[in-house]
Parts: C-alpha cells; sequence; structure tokens
C-alpha cells in the first residue's frame, strides 16, 4: 500500500497496462519529454521509449485519427487530449468517426482505443479550459465514458478501459490531480458500469461524479451533524452506466440529489433523474434535486468560479431542504 | 494521351484493370438505375469516368495492403475484392450487404478486403489512414496504406495535420487526391489558393509534388507502384495528385448543369475506358478478349444484381445490436 497522489496514479496506471500489453501506446501533446502539461505523464517516455510514448503536434484531429486507425490495424492506443475543452476542435473524429464504425460496419471494426483528458474547473483557467464535457460523450451512441474520482480509481478504471474492445473516453477532474489516496501495492482492475457506494445512509441519495464526490462526501459528514443520514454514490462510470446500484439506492432512501459540475442544460444527472423518476416514482418520498453549475460558461476569477460550482455548503444546504419536504 | 515510355505492367495486369475499371463502371452504373427503378434509395455518389485511379492503385497493392475512401467509394471497395452482390445489396438495404444494410452507399466497408471504411464527412480518413500506417509501422507488417479522397479535401485542417503527422513520423501511408475539378458543385480552383490543390501543397510537407494523369490506368499504376513500394520500405509517405473527372454530377440530385458544356465534351472524350481499350488493342492485345472481359463483367453485374434483389430485407432484431463488442447496445444495468 501506498499514498499516490492522483496525477501520480496515472503514469502508474499507463505504465501498468504498457508494461502488460506491447500493442499499448500513447501518444499526445507535450507527453513524452516534458511528463504532461499537468505532470500527469512523468517517467513514461524514459521507461518505455519513444515509439510508444510520443509526443505530437498541436493537431487533435490527427491526434484522434491517429489512434482510430493504429486500433483498427492492432495495437490498443491511448491518447491524451490535453483539456476536454479540445473535444469541440476532433469532435467528428470522435463523434462520428470512431463511435459510428462498429455499428456502421455492422461488426466488422473493432476500435479498442482509450481518450483520456483533463476536465471541469476549479482552476481557474477561464471559460475554454474548465468545461465539464462528460455529457457531450454520454450523449454519443457508441462511446464509454468513466470519471474515476480517486488515485485508486483512476488506476483500476483505466486498466478497465484499455482492455476493454470498445472505445472508451477516459475523463479525470484536474482539479483533483494533487489529492491523495491510498493505492494497494500489484496490479488494479476495475470494472467499467459499476457505482459505488462511499457512505451508506438513510434518508437520501447523494449521486456525485468526479471532483463533486469529495464535496458531496464533505457535505455528507455535515449533514450528519444535523441529524440527515446521506448515503452517498460515485456514479463513476457513465456509460455502461450502474442503473441497478442508483435505482437500489433510491428505493431504500426514498430521496434523490445530482451533484454535478456541468452547466444545467442535459447534465449526466438529468438523464439518471429521467430513470429515477421513470422507475423509482412510487418510492420517491420528495422531489428530485439537481445541483449543478448556473447555465454559463465557467468566469475565472476565483469569486466568481467558486459561486459557480457547487460547494459543500451549497451541497448541505440543498440536500438539507431536500430531506425536510 | 501519348506515351513517351512503355507501360512497366504485363500483359496480364493491363487487362486487369481493364477488368477492373471495366467492373466499376458497370456496378455503377447498374446502382444508378437501380436508383430510377426506386430499388436504392437514399443518396450515391458515382465516380463514373475516375475508374482508371482506383484500377491503377487497385493493381499496385499486395492481398493486406490496406485503402480508405470516401463517400465516392464504390469503386475502392470493390476493386480491393469486396463481393460485388453483398456492395449492391447495401446499396439495397439488404440484410446480405456487406454492413447488414446498416452503412448503405457512403460507408461500403470489407475489412476482410482491406477496405477499412468509406468516410463520408470530409477530411476525416485522412488522419486515420495515417493512424492505420502507424500501427503497420510499429507491429512491422509491412503493409501499405492508401487513401483516397476528392479535391475538396485539400481545403480542411484534417488533410494538412494528417499529411504533416504522416511525414514527421515516415508513415507507410499514399495520399491519392482524385481531382475531379469540382469541390461538389464548386469549380476547386474557384476556391484555392494554389492550381494543383494537392500537388501544390505537398512541398509544405517535405514530399515530392506528383501530378499524374488520372485517366490514364498504365500510368496512374506505374506511380503507384513506385510509390507503394518506396512507402513498404521504409521511405515514407506521399502525395499524388491525379487529374480526373465526374462524369455526372455531385450525388444523385445533383445534374450538374454548371459545368461547361465544352468542358463535359472534352472530357467525355477522354474516357479512360475507350482510351485504355484501344491503347491495348495498338499494343497488340486481340480485341476478342477485350469483348470477353465486357460480357464477363455484364454477367457478373447481372448476378450481382439478381442476388442482390433476392436478399431479404434486415431482420428488425438488428436494429440494435453491433454498437459494442459484445454484439449488443445496452447502455445501462
Amino acid at each position: 500500500m501506498a499514498e499516490l497522489t492522483y496525477r501520480e496514479a496515472v503514469s502508474r496506471a499507463i505504465a501498468q497496462e504498457m508494461e502488460r500489453d506491447p500493442s499499448v501506446y500513447f501518444i499526445g501533446e507535450d507527453v513524452a519529454a516534458a511528463g504532461g502539461v499537468f505532470k500527469t505523464t512523468e517517467g513514461l517516455l524514459e521507461r518505455f521509449g519513444p515509439d510508444r510514448v510520443r509526443d505530437t503536434p498541436i493537431s487533435e484531429q490527427a491526434i484522434i485519427g491517429a489512434v482510430m486507425g493504429a486500433a483498427m490495424n492492432g495495437l490498443r492506443p491511448v491518447a491524451e487530449l490535453m483539456f476536454s475543452d479540445f473535444f469541440a476542435v476532433c469532435w467528428d473524429l470522435i463523434a462520428n468517426q470512431i463511435a459510428k464504425t462498429r455499428y456502421m460496419t455492422d461488426g466488422q471494426v473493432a476500435l479498442p482505443l482509450v481518450i483520456r483528458t483533463a476536465n471541469g474547473g476549479g482552476v481557474r483557467f477561464g471559460a475554454q479550459h474548465s468545461q465539464s464535457v462528460e455529457g457531450w460523450a454520454m450523449a454519443i451512441p457508441g462511446l464509454k465514458v468513466v470519471v474515476p474520482s480517486t488515485p485508486v480509481d483512476m488506476i483500476g478504471l483505466f486498466a478497465a478501459a484499455v482492455r476493454d474492445p470498445d472505445p472508451v473516453i477516459v475523463v479525470e477532474p484536474k482539479v483533483l490531480y494533487a489529492s491523495k489516496g491510498d493505492v494497494p501495492d500489484g496490479e488494479i482492475v476495475d470494472r467499467l458500469g459499476s457505482a459505488k457506494v462511499l457512505r451508506e445512509g438513510a434518508d437520501v441519495t447523494i449521486c456525485a461524479l468526479g471532483a463533486m464526490v469529495p464535496k458531496a462526501l464533505e457535505a455528507a459528514e455535515r449533514l450528519s451533524s444535523d441529524g440527515v443520514d446521506a448515503e452517498v454514490m460515485d456514479v463513476r462510470s457513465l456509460v455502461p452506466l450502474d442503473a441497478t446500484t442508483i435505482l437500489g439506492s433510491v428505493a431504500k432512501t426514498g430521496r434523490f440529489v445530482t451533484v454535478e459540475e456541468n452547466p444545467r442544460l442535459c447534465g449526466w444527472g438529468a438523464e439518471v433523474a429521467s430513470l429515477v423518476a421513470e422507475e423509482r416514482f412510487f418510492d420517491l418520498d420528495a422531489p428530485i434535486v439537481r445541483i449543478t453549475t448556473p447555465h454559463i460558461p465557467l468566469p475565472a476569477a476565483d469569486a466568481l468560479e467558486d459561486l459557480a460550482i457547487p460547494s459543500v455548503d451549497a451541497i448541505a444546504d440543498k440536500v438539507k431542504k431536500a430531506t425536510m419536504d | 494521351m501519348a506515351r513517351t515510355s512503355p507501360p512497366i505492367a504485363g500483359e496480364t495486369v493491363r487487362l486487369g484493370m481493364y477488368r477492373m475499371m471495366q467492373e466499376a463502371r458497370l456496378f455503377e452504373k447498374r446502382a444508378q438505375d437501380l436508383f430510377l427503378e426506386g430499388l436504392i434509395k437514399g443518396t450515391s455518389h458515382l465516380a463514373l469516368g475516375q475508374e482508371a485511379v482506383a484500377a491503377g492503385f487497385a493493381a499496385a497493392l499486395r492481398a493486406d495492403d490496406l485503402v480508405f475512401c470516401t463517400y465516392r467509394g464504390h469503386a475502392h471497395t470493390l476493386l480491393r475484392g469486396a463481393p460485388m452482390a453483398a456492395l449492391m445489396a447495401e446499396l439495397m438495404g439488404r440484410a446480405t450487404g456487406i454492413c447488414g444494410g446498416k452503412g448503405g452507399s457512403m460507408h461500403l466497408t470489407d475489412v476482410s478486403h482491406g477496405a477499412m471504411g468509406s468516410y463520408a464527412i470530409v477530411g476525416a480518413h485522412m488522419p486515420i489512414a495515417a493512424g492505420a500506417a502507424w500501427a503497420a509501422q510499429q507491429r512491422g507488417t509491412g503493409q501499405v496504406v492508401v487513401c483516397f479522397f476528392g479535391d475538396g479535401t485539400t481545403n480542411i485542417g484534417s488533410f494538412h495535420e494528417a499529411l504533416n503527422m504522416a511525414a514527421v513520423w515516415r508513415l507507410p501511408v499514399v495520399y491519392v487526391c482524385e481531382n475531379n475539378l469540382y469541390m461538389e458543385y464548386t469549380p476547386i480552383g474557384q476556391v484555392t489558393a494554389v492550381e494543383h490543390p494537392a500537388a501544390d501543397r505537398a512541398a509544405a510537407y517535405g514530399l515530392e509534388r506528383i501530378v499524374v494523369d488520372g485517366n490514364d490506368a498504365d500510368e496512374v499504376h506505374e506511380t503507384a507502384v513506385r510509390l507503394v513500394g518506396r512507402a513498404r520500405e521504409g521511405g515514407g509517405p506521399a502525395l499524388v495528385e491525379a487529374k480526373t473527372y465526374r462524369h455526372g454530377g455531385h450525388s444523385r440530385a445533383d445534374p450538374a448543369k454548371y459545368r461547361p458544356e465544352d468542358e463535359v465534351r472534352e472530357w467525355l472524350a477522354r474516357d479512360p475506358i475507350p482510351a485504355y481499350r484501344e491503347r491495348l488493342v495498338a499494343s497488340g492485345v486481340d480485341a476478342a478478349a477485350i469483348d470477353e472481359i465486357d460480357r464477363e463483367v455484364l454477367e457478373l453485374v447481372d448476378r450481382a444484381t439478381e442476388e442482390a434483389k433476392s436478399g431479404p430485407f434486415p431482420d428488425p432484431g438488428a436494429l440494435e445490436t453491433e454498437l459494442w463488442a459484445d454484439g449488443g447496445s445496452a447502455w445501462r444495468s
């Protein structure tokens, strides 16, 4: 067992899979010699050499196209997209090509590839380097999407993504890169499509994702002193979605709150809330509550960004109101 | 089309290319007829008149080489060896189609023959082809990737991103621009800063400037043999501009009235198939042997048409299959 930062867990995750499988390759902007702009890939070039760990030009279409083509011809490539905001620059390759090709060819083309990307706000980068775009990927049939919130989940979910025969987007909350967690020794492999109950409770289910998970946990601790016993769930995987665990928790608590970093409209929580409404309506004791950012781009100033992103105070306050109905 | 040197290909290869051009031509003409009969729906983008590019390259490839093409990709897919009946059935939306009816005219794919897909978003397949070549290079398979695209592609970003990456990584990929003078409906010269939309950009990526007569199967083939061979030996990528002409409009909906009559007349007179036939006969090939090829190809197209027509429509159960590698499309537990 060792205590690792999330950023250290990223490089350990990539190294674990590259060590195991010589067909795993890793490319991206500044990922090799510089070790990544977030220092998440340090040491990989030295360990695996310039063929398998490679710096690319600033050409997001070429990066994503290259991993698609390589996956069609026998590699299991991993691409880093430096900021998830850059999805918008290469969205054709992701949404039209990678996502659709297996279906369009009736299964002739397999695309075992991973795109990992730094996502979300909290670091004062302004609107074009702070978005939470996991919902964009979730909306496209043919993409799997996971969002690890701890170092150990980063390793396990990344390993599951690399070993999966379908394209997987691994979304990393950049504000968590400095966070720490215990990581067991040896190989770690998790499972796509599995949510995790991090805190059991009887009164309300709080479903959170990514950087909102530690905030939801802290809010739940605070609520317990007010007599509210909250269950906190880390959704972890948007596609496939662990509906069984989520709906099971709602059946137990009767109240449901989502905590999302994304803007209000079409956030992942809307889809999950609709599932709860359709399938657990008669178990609900109160209206579903969605906690999101306002429907705005994220501002840069810390005073404004902190107002926009759900805070521990805001989560605790809204969950408490939800349980008073 | 005067030639200064004899072709490098022998008679077998040359008759093979003639047969391939005829297969592509008659397949597409039949597809056009089937549209008019209402048996093919949607749209189609025919490459009538451009067959020499497809045949010249197809004859230069190894069985395990990989080809990427565009929505104007019937000929390229067919000439890789994809079964004609399955291609026709795909156009007709049948379960027996090469993609089970899920792809259609713009997405013909036959991985088992190295036809790695027809890509319908302009430029998208340029970096994908580079990626396939990167995998070939890293795995040491000796495969070469050929990526066909239209002149319109030369003005989209992914063209430039892919060529740069292919050059920097010295990838075994040959990019082939089929310059048919029109990007969809607009003359390419009207919207491009240079005269030769592909070849004049080659220098930007440290590549040789290559323009060939895309209506001359021998010239295309010679170029293909040279560049594919060089790429296979580690000599890196190439960019070819093949000048050719689309006999019809951009798509089924386009009568192509915007083209000057004398331009159309001049290019129709340079139809690659009768020109090649004449050249073969002039070089001593028995005209009867060529007539026999014509008969065989027509029979092949007739048989493929009948087979495709008799294929069943897709079962409703197919709708939600093959999104994922497990064969299904489940997104939740």
